[in-house]
């Protein structure tokens, strides 16, 4: 099934040819360069990349070992962006740690706080209101399409592809203004709460997701025409970094990365939150585990989470939109104003922040980068005791070497490219 | 108890020293010596199989004899369960055996353990700190005892009015 809808993608014979040719190309030129290897003399040479470098999304260093222009080791040197962030979360409220979330992968900000809230109420055993669920699932599903709509932008960047940058900038400007209207901030969202989310969607930000998710497929077409028929862009995608399924899941990988090889791991799916088990909706999966399966399964992922969205916004129902549990949720701002007690109930909800029973958990999300997980160790006060984020980024670098070895030094970027790293949530 | 708890507790009657079942997890608590068998088992038995390594992590309670604790977070993508080990370790001897052999992503997440508090991995093939500069030598992060502000570079300057001192001594209960 997965072969058919990918040949769908592929519009017409031309784009079939030219993968031929390009086969049949790659082939001779591994055929020249082994011919080669005995009449040219190569070196061994050690090259450093970065920290400053524009295609490593972020501050990373990597120490290369090559030989001619293979690459024979490759050391990423991590900390470059390192803030301590597990460190502060022990000295803050729970609620003051949601915009620490949003730091730590700055493309995807709403999905970050998604999986601290979930891990929080996992802890606290806490039902969300029904409304909040469907809230939630709209605007992490939207921001996984600008996620990969950044992520598509940058990646054809780095290979050179110029163009495909602005049309999907384009799109993606669309949804940071439904963010700011959402909730006042483009990137840095603080939209998340304990309990619910801080805002009701108002119609007109109903309207304009309507109206996006309807126009949204002509322009994954308009993307795919720009990159499907570029023998550049082909060459440099088909056949690159390849991870087995195993190996992939040896190392941990998640999100489109472990996908692309064929795994069918997908949290929403398999422990489905927030209204994911009351949509239709599949998980695309890969064959090669190259990256222009990985390319394809984020392709794909947009459109799925666009039907999501649709749907989701169709069955929104009414209601609260915050728990009124409030041992958790603040008392309503008038209550405040006129009562003292839940003036004073107000001002401890404030500085103590509310108490999470003592024990331990650990709760993964779905981001758009893979499992993003939280374990939170709390020991009965308001603070937690120990929190520890599993960052996708950091754990696709601990396979960097393993994916690099063997290719040629220029596929560096497009390596670092497919596993959608962010060096602010690597480092946190 | 929980199957798997149950199955390993009659396997490994040495290392496994306890389980617990809270919140939808299922912990398993084993003894240093002996858990790299009881890691290897969970990976390649039929009867488990967690073949995703999740993380490591450690939390450090320096108020206990064995100061701290190393937690495995383990997935089985074919039987859809998540599992929890922990080991506790002390802070004279703070070694646990390197589990690199079985999930080979789990070498990053050492040596972040590693670099954050301070505890050694027996056989891991490159345990370097991997956040921290690698001349770092004021301690380890995340440590309880390590001070959420430090000293900077800013404090070499003399001019500099420095953060500690001419503090008004904290109330009681306070820290």
């Amino acid at each position: 099934m997965e072969s058919m809808e990918k040949d769908g993608v592929r519009t017409s014979q031309g784009a079939q040819e030219l993968e031929r040719r390009e086969i049949t190309l790659s082939t001779l030129r591994q055929a020249v360069l082994n011919g080669l290897d005995s009449s040219i003399k190569t070196d061994q040479f050690l090259l450093n990349m970065g920290p400053q470098h524009p295609s490593t999304h972020g501050v990373l260093r990597v120490l290369l070992d090559l030989d001619g222009e293979r690459i024979k080791k490759a050391v990423p040197d991590l900390g470059y962006l390192h803030r301590g962030t597990e460190k502060i979360a022990e000295y803050r409220t729970y609620n003051q740690i949601i915009p620490l979330t949003d730091r730590l992968d700055y493309v995807s900000a709403m999905a970050n706080n998604y999986a601290f809230v979930r891990a929080v109420e996992k802890l606290l055993q806490l039902k969300v209101p029904e409304r909040a669920e469907f809230i939630r699932t709209i605007v992490a599903e939207v921001q996984r399409i600008v996620n990969h709509l950044f992520w598509l932008g940058t990646q054809a960047l780095d290979i050179g592809a110029m163009s495909v940058f602005f049309y999907t900038f384009r799109e993606r400007e669309v949804l940071l203004d439904l963010f700011e209207k959402i909730c006042g901030a483009r990137l840095t969202t603080n939209y998340y709460r304990v309990g619910g989310v801080e805002g009701d969607l108002q119609q007109d930000v109903i309207d304009a997701l309507y109206t996006f998710v309807d126009t949204f497929e002509p322009h994954i077409l308009e993307y795919n025409t720009l990159l499907e028929h570029n023998r550049i862009w082909l060459a440099r995608t088909k056949h690159i970094a390849v991870i087995t399924g195993e190996d992939a899941i040896n190392f941990g990988l998640s999100g489109p990365t472990l996908r692309g090889s064929g795994v069918d791991y997908d949290l929403r799916k398999y422990e489905p939150y927030g209204a994911y088990d009351l949509v239709d909706w599949t998980v695309p999966v890969g064959q090669n585990g190259d990256i222009y399966d990985r390319y394809w399964i984020r392709i794909e992922e947009m459109r799925q989470s666009a039907s999501i969205i649709r749907q989701c916004l169709d069955k929104l129902p009414q209601g609260p939109f915050m728990t009124d549990d409030h041992k958790v949720s603040f008392p309503p701002k008038g209550r405040v104003m006129h009562n003292m007690e839940t003036l004073i109930h107000h001002f401890l909800l404030v500085v103590e922040g509310f108490k999470t029973p003592p024990g331990d958990t650990y709760c993964g999300t779905e981001t758009p980068k893979g499992e993003l997980g939280f374990y939170i160790v709390s020991d009965g006060s308001g603070k937690p005791y120990r929190m520890k984020i599993r960052a996708p980024s950091f754990v696709s670098m601990g396979a960097f070497d393993f994916m690099a070895r063997g290719y040629m030094i220029a596929d560096i970027v497009t390596i670092f490219g497919t596993y959608d790293i962010v060096m602010g949530e690597c480092d946190r | 108890m929980h199957p798997v708890a149950e199955s390993l507790r009659r396997r490994f009657p040495d290392a496994v020293t306890g389980s617990r079942e809270a919140l939808g997890d299922v912990t398993i608590y084993l003894r240093e010596t002996g858990a790299l068998d009881v890691f290897r088992a969970l990976h390649d038995e039929e009867e488990f199989r967690y073949d995703y390594i999740v993380d490591v992590t450690s939390v450090d309670y320096p108020m206990d004899a064995e100061r701290f604790e190393v937690v495995y977070i383990l997935y089985s993508i074919p039987r859809r369960h998540r599992i929890m080990v922990k080991i506790r370790v002390s802070e004279t001897h703070p070694v646990v055996d390197s589990i690199v052999s079985i999930w080979r992503g789990a070498e990053f997440m050492e040596r972040e353990v590693y670099d954050m508090m301070g505890i050694q991995f027996r056989g891991h093939p490159d345990l370097r700190r991997i956040l921290m500069p690698d001349d770092y030598d004021e301690g380890y992060p995340l440590r309880k005892d390590f001070p959420l502000v430090g000293k900077g570079w800013r404090d070499d300057f003399s001019f500099v009015p420095k953060y500690f001192e001419n503090l008004p001594p904290l109330p009681e209960g306070r820290k």
